[in-house]
This record gives C-alpha cells, structure tokens and sequence, in this order.
C-alpha cells in the first residue's frame, strides 16, 4: 500500500511539472532569459507550490509521525557552507543552458527525444561522478549522503 | 532599449500545476516524513542505490504521470530551441555535479526548503535563480540564444 501511494505522489508530481510548464524547456528559457521578450508564469509556479505546500506541511506535522515511516526526517543541517553555494551556480548555469532541472529531466523521458535521455544520463553522470570524486577524500566527511540530502 | 515585453504568460496553469507539485510534496512527507526533492531521491536510487523501493516507487510514479502527459498534454514537453545536443549533455553534467554539491535543486530547496523558512535553502535558491537568470540571459544576449 505505502509503495502504490508513493507512486502516486510521484505521478501527482509529474501532473504538476507538465500542467505548470516545467517540462517544456523553452517556457523555462522564456522566463529565465529576459534579453528580448519574459515569461513570468514559472514564478507563479514556485508561488503555487510553496503556497500549497506551506500550509498543508503544518498540518501534516501536527502528526505524531509519517503513515508509513516512524519519524519525520526533513533535513536539519542549516550551514551555509561555499560548497554548497558553488554547487548552486553550477546546478543554476546547467539549467539556463538547457531549461532543464532533474524532475523534467526525469518526466522528460517519457517524450523520448534525444535530449531528453541525454540530459538524463549527463545528469546521472553528473552525480555518479561526484559522488566518486569525493567519496574517501577529505571532502567526504562534509559531503552529505543522499538521505540527508535537500534533493 | 525599450520595456520587457511580457510574452505566453499562464498564470492558471502555472498556479494550478503549481500547486499540485506542493500537493504531491505534501503527500511525501506525510507518507515517509521525507522531502520531495528530485535530485536526491535519483541519486539515492541510482548512484547510491539507497532506500530503493519508495524511491523506486516514486520515480515509475514520476515516469508513469510523463506517460500521461505525453498522452494528454503533448504540449507540455519540448526540446529546447538553440541549444545544440552537446550543450544539454554538458547542462546535464553541471545540474548533476551541482544538486549534489548543492543538497538539493528546484524541488527540495525551492519547494520543500522555502515552505520550512530554511535560511540556507534560501540561499541555495537565490543563488541558482540569480545564476540561471544569468546563464539564460547571457546566452540571449551574447549568442543570440544559441549555445
């Protein structure tokens, strides 16, 4: 039962990304590259979530805990620290090339083009690769691990 | 230079599509007490291959609803215009290295971040917007919007 229901969390979620935009990479473009003309309605996207989000997540966390889990384990880690922001600019400059951010990266695949399955196997690279470049090293004991992570 | 012209705003659908992402996060973190963000829940399953099965579930969930889109609302995916395909394979290596330096992307520090007044999500936020805006518009500009 849990499983079927994250399933359709997931497909909800899909829904969101293609109703709201995110998964046409041009009406991405159009609002993040204001040179010539704006397309403002992906603002409206992050009001739309945030706003429902931001008033249900109270609600959810009067529980005592998840359905199906036995604590809440939203991240808790508030440093700030560079790496973390250089990882913002690379992940910001990545996704004004192409329009693209890894839940349309995910959903995209479904249209079958080819660039929709090479930004996910770049991205995929991506990770891979760094999670091997810093794994043993020094950088490891402040990298996260993924279920720490913010996603 | 003359005033921005506002083109093909969707004001209801970015709302409405808006809040069914916020919706769906919701019901991740009442099911699993977990946030809803992407780049860590693909991670986890492919890279680290760590909790598999809701991550599993959520992701044929995510490809699934992208089967419904390409049913129902074709309109709703595109390829990028004037961006060549080595242009998104690097995109892709950069939104890859990046959510993983950064914790989290559009979803976790946007949605998830900003709707628990997580400071440092916000500058994770301001910081991709401010890049991305940067990275888009240059583009625009320099290249004519091809790269």
């Amino acid at each position: 039962m849990s499983g079927f229901l994250v399933f359709v969390a997931g497909v909800l979620f899909a829904l969101g990304l293609g109703i709201s935009g995110m998964t046409n990479p041009n009406k991405v473009i159009g609002f993040l590259d204001v040179s010539h003309t704006w397309d403002p309605s992906l603002a409206l996207v992050m009001v739309g979530a945030i706003g429902a989000h931001g008033l249900l997540r109270p609600l959810v966390l009067k529980r005592p805990k998840p359905i199906f889990a036995s604590a809440f384990q939203e991240p808790k880690n508030c440093d700030i620290p560079g790496k973390m922001l250089i990882g913002a600019g690379l992940f910001g400059i990545g996704w004004g090339i192409s329009g693209i951010c890894p839940g349309p990266g995910i959903v995209g695949v479904a249209s079958g083009t080819t660039q929709a399955w090479t930004f996910l196997l770049t991205m995929t690279v991506g990770m891979a690769a760094y999670g091997a470049i810093t794994r043993g090293s020094d950088l490891s004991a402040a990298t996260v691990p993924s279920p720490k992570q913010n996603g | 230079m003359g005033p921005l012209m506002i083109v093909d705003f969707t004001p209801f659908s970015a709302l409405a599509g808006g809040a069914l992402i916020g919706l769906a996060a919701t019901l991740v973190l009442l099911l699993l007490g977990r946030t809803a963000g992407i780049s860590g829940i693909w991670s986890g399953l492919v890279v680290d291959r760590q909790d598999v099965d809701w991550r599993g579930a959520f992701v044929f969930g995510l490809l699934t609803g992208g089967g419904l889109l390409l049913i129902g609302l074709p309109s709703s995916f595109g390829v990028p215009e004037g961006r060549s395909l080595g242009a998104i394979a690097l995109s892709g290596l950069l939104v890859g290295v990046g959510t993983r330096m950064a914790s989290g992307c559009t979803s976790g520090h946007g949605v998830c971040g900003l709707s628990r007044l997580s400071g440092r999500s916000l500058a994770a936020v301001l910081t991709f917007m401010i890049v991305g805006f940067g990275a888009a518009t240059g583009l625009g500009y320099a290249a004519g919007g091809v790269l």
